[in-house]
């Protein structure tokens, strides 16, 4: 168990001076739960109001994006003509852009209800430039969703890495283990006025 | 050079409204990014207004050098 604590019967004097308490319980699992699902750490470690920020935020940017990109612009793909590296930002986000890899692995993707091949990678081999379904024709369908989606992805996976740090080291304005330095020791140089 | 203005002015009517995608990723990266520098909501909330005046004053600058620079070529 890690902990940064401070004394918790001063008042909050700045915003750079939190002086509050802070378990972070075990930060190792909490920066694993953060990369699973964004704010699950923070929620696991009990600092509810982040986790809600973190989740609301991440996941909403996350969600806005591949509605923008109609479910396709989160797909990982390292073929010979495509490599995706926006995946790797995008993977940040944890649990919700992996089904991605899944859809990479089948010959057939798994067909889902709202958005067909969700996730699936685009065709390139064999797929001429108007059909709907190839990278050129989902960017020219799409137009500049398919830029905003991608976007819009790839900072919620980049902002969840500060959310993972968070998680394990705790805020970077919060003091760390000042509950003894507070205290004074005795000099013993105290001058006295002899009479 | 005025009708590279004026086609630099046209890009810009046009896509103006593109702009407001930029809201949402403005007020998400200020909140994300202050609540991993502090702790309480109240700094939290403030250290996001400064930075999303921060982003919002680069991106101003980054516009008006571009546009500038669009209209003179």
């Amino acid at each position: 168990m890690s902990s940064r604590t401070v004394p918790t019967s001063e008042p909050v004097v700045s915003a750079t001076e939190e002086h509050i308490e802070i378990d972070l319980k075990d930060p190792a699992f909490a920066a694993f739960l953060a990369w699973l699902m964004p704010g699950l750490g923070h929620w696991y470690q009990g600092r509810t109001h982040k986790a809600v920020i973190f989740f609301v935020c991440v996941f909403g940017t996350f969600v806005y994006g591949l509605y923008l990109g109609e479910g396709r612009v989160v797909y990982a793909s390292w073929r010979d003509n495509d490599h995706r590296l926006f995946y790797l930002c995008q993977v940040g986000v944890g649990l919700p852009a992996l089904p991605a890899l899944i859809q990479a692995r089948r010959e057939q993707p798994v067909q889902f209800p709202i958005y067909k091949d969700f996730m699936a990678p685009p065709k390139i081999v064999g797929a001429g430039p108007n059909d709907p379904d190839s990278l050129d024709g989902l960017q020219k369908r799409l137009s500049h969703f398919w830029e905003m989606g991608t976007v819009y992805t790839a900072i919620a996976g980049l902002l969840n890495i500060l959310v993972i740090y968070d998680a394990w080291g705790g805020p970077a304005y919060s003091i760390a283990g000042k509950k003894e330095d507070d205290e004074k020791p005795d000099s013993g140089g105290e001058k006295e006025d002899k009479p | 050079m005025t009708s590279a203005a004026t086609i630099a002015y046209l890009l810009f009517a046009v896509r103006v409204n593109d702009l407001w995608y930029a809201l949402p990723l403005i007020v998400v990266v200020s909140l994300v990014y202050s609540a991993t520098r502090h702790e309480l909501p109240q700094p939290i909330v403030s250290g996001a207004v400064r930075m999303a005046a921060w982003i919002c004053g680069f991106m101003a600058i980054g516009f008006a050098v571009l546009f500038a620079v669009s209209s003179m070529l």
